[in-house]
């Protein structure tokens, strides 16, 4: 085989995530109570929006959770070795991306390296220029005149290619849904254009052509130039940010996902058995929430980082130290998140408990457990699910946070916290070395704008106290 | 009022042993003394030897919960987890493991963090319920929907940029006050203005969107609908009846944080270079010194639980329909 497929915890749960939600898409197809506030979150037009750029995320993130080890060329009684460094699909696709490095520092665009070095001249002396990069902008001849004219010329042809997929989609589209709505071709287009129908067509296509476009130029430019520059060993700063983005959305899905079965479990129990179950599980979540939540990350980091550094023999590559470490910090901030879910869930278990039709179950002689998992669960998934969302876009911040802090994502990882606290150093340099501050801020800013905004809308559609307003 | 306060603090006891626990089974249970010995030393140094010397200089070469050895009531005094983990208690945090006394540096570095949290609280507490109410007033025009989007968008951005921001446009660019540091007496003002500017902007965006709330769900009361059909202007309206019901959950929510705030910011602090307590757990755990971060996590706990009696009795005090139950 040419390369071995490397499974990583995240990785596991990252998908097995995706096939739950696939799985209640399914589920709720058929079940018009589950289908009715999705449909409501379906008509917003912000949060339709805010769900397109979620999912162009969400796709870079999976596709750079498909790991493997490339094969190594075979030795001489054909043996075949694997490499030592994993690589993901994601990297396969950037592969220009990851491997023009350059020396040091260049700004996004740049022909030339960011500071001067001594360089032999072709006429034998030696003088202190700033070198040409090796490859951003190598196939200009004179850089200085031609570089924005190639810019423009690319930029203008990648934008119109990218307009003219868009187009071709969105005629593809109205097609389609003609088909679907069995009315004529020019109708279905108005009828989209118009918006009127289940989803706002308009909104969802623009904000889909405007990723489009913006994609088409980065491919473009991408090959030819660092569109947002080079960090300190020269690495391409699009590409870092890039890989950050699996980062952020790990820690900001698994981490609510790894601690919810205790959160609900214990929630649901103590407000359904009261008594000293109640006392028991009020005392665990009083005491976990007293210690302040980075102070007790911050411990049981330290404390990780010394059982690793003692233990180096259980982990294969760096990788997958790094792997561990991150679901080892989702871990553990869902160990100080929980305890806001559930003390919300124990409040409205009590409520639920002496609601009708839970008194009437258990007039019936239907079992606990039972009644537990027929009729509470269900009844408290809205308040799951609206956590779920509003906590993501803090988690996405507080892994800046504490990678800034030292206690975040193992340093080898990408991601946007350590990123700051590379470029965090650089601000005094003169002239300021801003793209990799600005990388992570744009990506950053988007990713948790758009999961505010579809928050909003899942919290209104599902909150059934907004709902009546 | 007595039995209730003496009750509510009784309460606390358990939830404080239950965190001494935790950090004792964080700190000596999961890891030995044996392995921070070995991490501090760094690799080189690491002999049987060596690691004995630190461990007893820092009293860690005692048995963990019960030594078997000692006479009398040493057999528990004389442990791990008397000595480091149940002396919390009486807030004595012992020496650090570079052998500096923790609750002598905690008395010093409150102050600074003090200085900077306090103003920020105050002057954000100002300046959002202000906008709050005005986008509050607004409510269903353009301000209103602009001032939540704008709300929306200043929360989607990580508290460094606005720290990084501030620090490249006031300190930078304009030159108006030092970028990072520290004084005292006037120049701990000039220190301290671009750090509360920046808290309180950061601050911002959450801020209006949870007091807006606030305020909407007041305004929609049976007592508002009243005062305006008495012929009430809406301002009067606004001031006198809805800012002070509204004020009851907004300030409650400011008791609980008011201990905490000795505790400090640590990214404000550690970005402006200030030496209050915040930047004092950055440089701990940069250096892992296991003693003060262990001090810290306890120290907040206290002040966390202070802060939910105080919220309990403020709420006693400010809504006269709640009683001591």
């Amino acid at each position: 085989m040419p390369f071995k497929p490397v499974i990583l915890w995240t990785d596991a749960l990252l998908f097995l995530l995706v096939a739950a939600i696939v799985v209640f898409a399914v589920y709720a197809r058929r079940r018009e109570h589950l289908r009715d506030p999705w449909r409501q979150v379906m008509r917003r037009r912000l949060g339709m929006s805010a769900l397109v750029v979620l999912a162009a995320y969400g796709a870079v993130a999976l596709l750079d959770s498909l790991h493997f080890r490339p094969a190594l060329p075979a030795d001489k009684r054909g043996r075949v070795q694997y490499a030592a460094e994993m690589l993901s699909v994601f990297d396969l696709m950037v592969t220009p991306l990851r491997m023009h490095t350059e020396k040091t520092y260049s700004a996004p665009l740049a022909t030339h390296l960011y500071a001067k070095e001594m360089v032999q001249l072709p006429d034998g002396t030696t003088a202190r220029i700033f070198p040409r990069l090796q490859y951003g902008g190598a196939h200009l001849k004179e850089p200085a005149s031609e570089r924005t004219g190639d810019i423009l010329r690319t930029t203008w042809q990648a934008v119109a290619a990218g307009f003219l997929v868009w187009v071709m989609m969105v005629l593809g589209l109205a097609g389609w849904l003609a088909r679907r709505w069995r009315l004529p071709y020019a109708a279905a287009c108005k009828r989209m254009a118009g918006g009127r129908s289940d989803l706002p067509w308009p909104a969802v296509l623009l904000t889909a052509g405007g990723l489009i476009v913006l994609v088409a130029w980065l491919l473009a430019l991408a090959p030819l130039y660092h569109v947002l520059g080079t960090d300190k060993v020269g690495q391409d700063v699009l590409y870092q940010t890039l890989k950050s983005i699996r980062t952020g959305l790990v820690i900001g899905s698994l981490t609510t996902l790894v601690m919810l079965p205790f959160a609900v479990l214990l929630g649901i129990m103590a407000g359904f058995f009261k008594g000293w179950i109640d006392d028991a599980v009020q005392y665990l979540y009083t005491t976990l929430n007293s210690i302040p939540g980075v102070l007790l990350i911050a411990a049981a980091v330290l404390m990780l980082q010394v059982y690793i550094d003692t233990h180096p023999e259980l982990f294969q590559t760096q990788q997958e130290r790094a792997d561990l470490r991150l679901l080892f910090l989702c871990i553990i901030l869902g160990v100080t998140n929980w305890t806001g879910l559930c003390r919300l869930l124990r409040g409205e278990a009590l409520k639920l408990s002496t609601v009708d039709y839970i008194q009437a179950a258990t007039a019936l002689g239907v079992s606990r457990g039972r009644i537990i998992t027929r009729h509470m669960v269900p009844n408290v998934m809205h308040i799951v699910l609206i956590s779920l969302v509003l906590d993501f876009s803090s988690l996405v911040l507080a892994e800046a946070v504490l990678s800034y802090v030292g206690v975040g994502v193992d340093p080898v990882m990408n991601s946007w916290g350590n990123m700051i606290n590379a470029a965090r150093l650089e601000m005094a340099r003169d002239p300021m070395v801003w793209w990799s501050l600005t990388a992570a801020f744009i990506f950053m800013f988007l990713l948790v704008l758009a999961a505010n905004i579809f928050s909003d809308a899942v919290r209104d559609a599902f909150d059934p106290r907004l709902r009546k307003q | 009022m007595i039995v209730y306060i003496v009750r509510r603090i009784l309460y606390a006891i358990p939830i404080l042993i239950g965190v001494n626990l935790i950090t004792f089974a964080l700190f000596f249970v999961v890891n030995s003394p044996d392995d921070m010995a070995r991490l501090h030393l760094g690799v080189k140094y690491v002999t049987p030897a060596a690691i004995a010397k630190w461990k007893q200089e820092r009293g860690y070469d005692k048995p963990l919960l019960l030594n078997a050895h000692a006479p009398g009531v040493k057999q528990f005094t004389d442990t791990i987890f008397f000595q480091h983990s149940a002396r919390l208690f009486a807030l004595q945090f012992g020496r650090s493991d570079n052998g500096r006394d923790i609750g002598y540096e905690i008395r010093q570095r409150m102050w600074p963090s003090l200085a900077i949290a306090l103003p920020n609280l105050l002057v954000g507490l100002l300046v959002t319920i202000t906008l709050a109410m005005l986008v509050a007033f607004f409510r269903a025009t353009y301000i209103d929907v602009w001032g939540v989007v704008l709300a929306v968008m200043f929360m989607s951005i990580s508290s460094m940029f606005y720290i990084i921001g501030g620090q490249f446009l006031i300190g930078k660019l304009l030159h108006l006050v030092p970028i990072s540091g520290y004084g005292t007496g006037i120049h701990a003002f000039k220190f301290s203005v671009l750090p509360v500017v920046v808290g309180v902007i950061a601050g911002l965006g959450s801020g209006i969107r949870w007091y807006r709330t606030i305020f909407l769900e007041e305004m929609g009361k049976d007592y508002v609908r009243s005062a305006r059909a008495k012929g009430l202007a809406e301002l009067t309206v606004l001031f006198r009846h809805v800012l002070r019901n509204a004020l009851i959950p907004i300030l409650t929510g400011v008791v609980a944080v008011l201990p905490l705030l000795f505790m400090g910011s640590l990214i404000t602090e550690s970005f402006f270079g200030i030496p209050g307590l915040g930047s004092y757990v950055i440089d701990a755990i940069n250096s892992q010194d296991f003693a003060i971060v262990r001090a810290m996590v306890f120290l907040g706990s206290v002040l966390y639980i202070i802060g939910l009696i105080l919220t309990d009795i403020s709420y006693t005090l400010v809504d006269p329909r709640i009683r001591f139950g």
